[in-house]
């Protein structure tokens, strides 16, 4: 009995043990948040006088109206306003067409498999693990050459290019579960390729569309690399202009605004994150376990 | 008029042959089996009569029209899958409309259609559930009651009961008898249970790596299996199969297995064309004899066999019992509390059922 | 009648190769004849815009023995070989005690995910506050009265390279343990009850029996966590833009640097090349082998 009874507390302060182990993870994970919300809401003074961790002792906006409407990027101090409303254009157009691609893609890699579409499959899985230096100088001249360089139809375009390996994997590895009698019933009801495509098979697949939206939306969304090699000045994304507003190295560092800037770029994807995040994880996971 | 006539059709993907010129033809009103373990070919064949799979060689007829190059929905079939393929998306109801809708029929006709299919197969509650809401069953009468509003030449059904339990795949296959039975409609119907092809069936092949090793009625193809292979597949407990050899007595012959420390069973009066005696007197066969005749041997007929009981199996109706004969293991149905583990028994067989085959190429001797 | 059908229903076979067509060449243009024409670019004298006369393998040689570069290859196996470790590591030990029937699992594993959704620009730009020496974490601890507390990673040289790794573990160490999270539902539960029935304790069961069952996850972490590791560019452009001086270049800073601000494109050619042949040679085995296992299964 006494055994049993020291059995019980010794297995409960192996509990304690794990649920403090993961508090404390879970704390030091929220900390560059909390650092970012609490600085971005200081006035600047407060923040040269030694206040970093603490809540701010005066609230204000001042830094995240800044940011979004006053700051210097170059030599427009236009704040990230014209760059987020550049991501949001970009974003939106091709998040709808890599997703709409990759899903017919999917649809056809699975359900009316030709000679070779395993081939084709490999061809299009190597451009999700492709390093994109590797392609940046002859996209940056096919931009110039087509017209599109330095617009939002350019980043567009290439976001969709590549963007298709990743959707037409998600799409793919989903259809394939999806039994192939499905299609030949509809075959066999009269139902033709798009007409299964749209009324039996697409129906069955909004798991895998919130899946590819999300992906692409923060994938797209979060992107630095395409956006400063291939736009310049006003037609920037905001993640290069939030790296400008962060670099600028002229007068007093407006450490408050930075993080007000910050915060603007990364409140698009944690929204979405926050909202849905079960899909969220699905996406960075399907490239790794097997569908 | 709904005949089917499958013409030296054969399917092959590259090197690989899956089907070497099949040949099966039947008449209206008319359920064909095709039995065989996995593999065989029978879905194959099956996908191929729907226009689901291309055929490579030889030509398949609906009512006397070739449909080799017609997609399946020009071929006037229905189909009902294994899985049931129902459309997750979509209700009951749609479920049974969507191959309507497609062709175009009138609202009003599809509703009459829906009515009488869904009144015939008891689902008419269920119209406006969603597959994901219904159980196996339930799902099986949907997807029967979406082949049955096409009024197809022909009903395919592939596996159809396969995802279900054991009772309620007893139950569907009185369901689907019944069907038939009314509508009347030809239907070509795949399966690996030889049960379901002997309870269905007016016509059963039986195929296996791609060739049809017998086409006949189920009855025939129990009595008078083709080949080794078919007796064994067809029936439960197995037909036994035991090497022998045959010596001729007058016009019949009688064959002569082996027993370990026993004298060897005599089974005589087995009848076989002259020419088969001739050709067979003191050659080694296989003998097949049916587990349901072996009898325990009574008063008039004298035994043709006396072996020990190594295990003994009651199922309730009968029992099962099993022991050696020709150095292979023998199973005999007898009535129950007839046979003991490690009793001595004399047994007689039924020589009007037994079969005999060639020991080499395995085929039926007549 | 007959002659239309089949024509129709060759359409109907040609269709699906029709519809994927342009997506097919996009791809094979956008990445594989992309990656050749860059290939071909770092066998010219290009500079400030490419120029198609053959030099030979020169850029390459003119690279290894730039020593920025040495610096930037050296760099990527620091950082690699910590941020792979760490991010493992802290990965496969939150995953394990988060699969320990733990109350608040969603919420917890939702604080542990979120920097995923950032991008690295915004991570890195949170960091290099954190880690300011004048006003981030040095002040605070001396604040606390522990005034000889140095934490100036950032601007020291040697050290600089280790503020990418704790802002790069602390993005993706949550993405590890997403995975192994995965591989552990994975498991079936009997197995750990028949281990516990033979009396094996639980730390013994995770390290012989759990951990090796993990083997497909823990490969998949590993391929794609050194894949982020070589394509990193955002944050240590952010962090730290390479600096102090050269301090935390990587090979993907480097070839941008090369080719878009110091016009040497052979040179920035020749290094996405080697980036590429880094990747290629852990995905393409990666790819091979998850391609044949689902063939199989």
């Amino acid at each position: 009995m006494a055994e049993a009874l020291s059995q019980s507390s010794k297995m409960r302060l192996g509990r304690l043990a794990i649920y403090a182990c993961l508090v404390i993870v879970a704390v030091l994970y929220l900390m560059p948040l909390w650092v970012m919300v609490t600085t971005s809401l200081k006035p600047l003074d407060e923040i040269y006088g030694g206040s970093f961790i603490g809540l701010p002792k005066v609230v204000t906006l001042d830094a995240w109206r800044a940011a979004w409407s006053q700051a210097c990027i170059g030599t427009e101090c236009t704040g990230l306003k014209p760059y987020f409303v550049n991501s949001l254009l970009m974003v939106i157009p091709a998040v709808a067409l890599s997703t709409g691609i990759g899903a017919i893609n999917g649809y056809i890699l699975t359900k009316w498999k030709f000679p070779g579409a395993n081939f084709v499959f490999g061809l299009m899985l190597f451009g999700c693990f492709l390093p994109y230096q590797a392609i940046l100088i002859p996209m940056a001249r096919t931009l110039g050459l087509l017209g599109l360089a330095g617009s939002i139809p350019g980043l567009v375009a290439v976001h969709v290019s590549y963007g298709i390996c990743f959707t037409t994997l998600f799409f793919r590895n989903y259809f394939v579960s999806l039994p192939d009698e499905l299609t030949k019933a509809a075959m066999v009801d009269g139902a033709g390729f798009f007409r299964i495509f749209w009324s039996v098979i697409l129906p069955t697949s909004i798991p895998i569309i919130v899946v590819s939206c999300i992906w692409q939306f923060t994938q797209i969304w979060n992107d630095f690399l395409f956006g400063v090699s291939f736009t310049s000045g006003s037609s920037s994304p905001i993640t290069v202009a939030l790296n400008n507003i962060v670099n600028v190295t002229t007068g007093r560092k407006q450490y408050n605004v930075d993080m007000a800037a910050a915060m603007i770029a990364a409140i698009p994807t944690l929204v979405v994150y926050i909202v849905a995040g079960r899909y969220f994880v699905r996406g960075l996971t399907a490239g790794a376990v097997k569908g | 008029m709904s005949t089917l006539e499958i013409d030296r059709v054969r399917k092959a993907y590259g090197h690989l042959e899956v089907l070497k010129e099949v040949s099966i033809s039947i008449g209206t009103g008319d359920f064909l089996v095709l039995l065989g373990p996995s593999g065989c070919g029978k879905s194959t064949l099956l996908n191929m009569i729907a226009g689901l799979e291309t055929i490579t060689g030889g030509e398949i007829r609906i009512a006397g029209k070739a449909v080799n190059d017609l997609s399946p929905k020009d071929r006037d079939i229905a189909m009902v899958f294994q899985s049931y393929a129902l459309y997750p998306t979509m209700t009951v109801r749609q479920n049974i409309e969507f191959g309507m809708k497609i062709r175009k029929v009138a609202q009003a006709d599809r509703g009459r259609a829906v009515k009488t299919a869904s009144d015939l197969l008891q689902i008419t509650h269920l119209l406006d559930r969603k597959p994901s809401q219904l159980s196996g069953g339930q799902r099986q009468r949907v997807a029967m009651g979406r082949a049955i509003v096409r009024e197809p030449k022909l009903f395919l059904f592939d596996e159809p009961l396969s995802n279900l339990d054991a009772k309620l795949r007893v139950d569907m296959r009185t369901e689907i008898k019944r069907l038939h039975a009314r509508l009347g409609t030809t239907i070509v119907y795949v399966t690996h249970d030889q049960i379901e092809a002997m309870t269905l069936a007016t016509r059963v092949a039986v195929m296996k790596d791609g060739v049809v090793q017998q086409l006949d009625e189920p009855q025939a193809v129990y009595d008078r299996p083709a080949n080794v292979y078919v007796a064994r597949f067809v029936g439960s407990p197995a037909m036994n199969i035991v090497p022998a050899v045959l010596e001729a007595e007058g016009a019949t012959v009688t064959a002569v297995i082996d027993i370990a420390n026993r004298p060897p069973a005599r089974i005589a009066g087995i009848t076989l064309s002259p020419e088969a005696v001739r050709r067979y007197a003191g050659k080694k066969v296989l003998v097949g004899i049916r587990p349901e005749n072996f009898s325990i041997a009574s008063g008039d007929i004298p035994p043709s066999l006396t072996i020990d009981f190594d295990v003994v199996e009651p199922t309730g109706p009968d029992t099962l019992a099993v022991f050696q004969l020709g150095g292979v293991e023998v199973t005999a149905r007898l009535p129950p509390k007839q046979a003991h583990a490690g009793q001595e028994a004399a047994l007689s067989v039924d020589t009007s059922k037994t079969v005999l085959f060639d020991i080499d190429t395995e085929t039926r001797i007549d | 009648m007959s002659a239309s059908t089949r024509m129709s229903s060759r359409l109907a076979a040609w269709l699906p190769r029709l519809v994927v067509a342009p997506s097919l060449l996009v791809v094979i243009v956008a990445v594989y004849l992309f990656i050749l024409w860059t290939g071909l670019i770092s066998v010219t004298s290009s500079k400030f815009v490419p120029t198609y006369d053959f030099v030979g393998l020169e850029q390459y040689v003119r690279l290894w023995a730039t020593p920025r570069w040495h610096t930037a290859v050296a760099n990527l196996f620091i950082f690699s070989a910590l941020f792979l470790a760490l991010s493992t590591g802290l990965g496969l030990l939150m995953a394990i005690l988060l699969d320990q029937n733990i109350r608040a699992e969603g919420a917890l594993r939702a604080i542990y995910l979120y920097p995923m959704a950032l991008s690295f620009i915004v991570t890195g730009t949170a960091w290099k506050w954190i880690m300011n020496p004048g006003l981030g974490i040095q002040r605070v601890v001396n604040d606390l009265g522990w005034t000889d507390f140095r934490f100036d990673w950032i601007t020291n040289p040697d050290m600089a390279i280790y503020t990418v790794v704790v802002a790069g573990v602390w993005q993706s160490s949550g993405f590890a343990m997403a995975i192994f999270l995965a591989g552990l539902r994975g498991i079936d539960n009997s197995v750990i009850k028949a281990a516990q029935i033979e009396g094996a304790t639980l730390p013994l069961i995770y390290r012989q029996i759990i951990i090796p069952m993990l083997r497909p996850a823990m490969l998949s972490v590993i391929v794609l966590l050194s894949y982020i590791a070589i394509k990193s560019f955002d944050l240590v452009l952010a962090l730290t833009n390479g600096g102090p001086g050269t301090a935390t270049e990587l090979p993907s800073t480097f070839m941008f640097s090369a080719t878009f601000r110091r016009n040497q494109m052979g040179v920035g050619a020749a290094s996405a090349v080697m980036m590429l042949m880094t990747v290629a040679a852990i995905i393409i085995p990666y790819l091979y082998s998850e391609l044949r296992e689902k063939n199989d299964g």
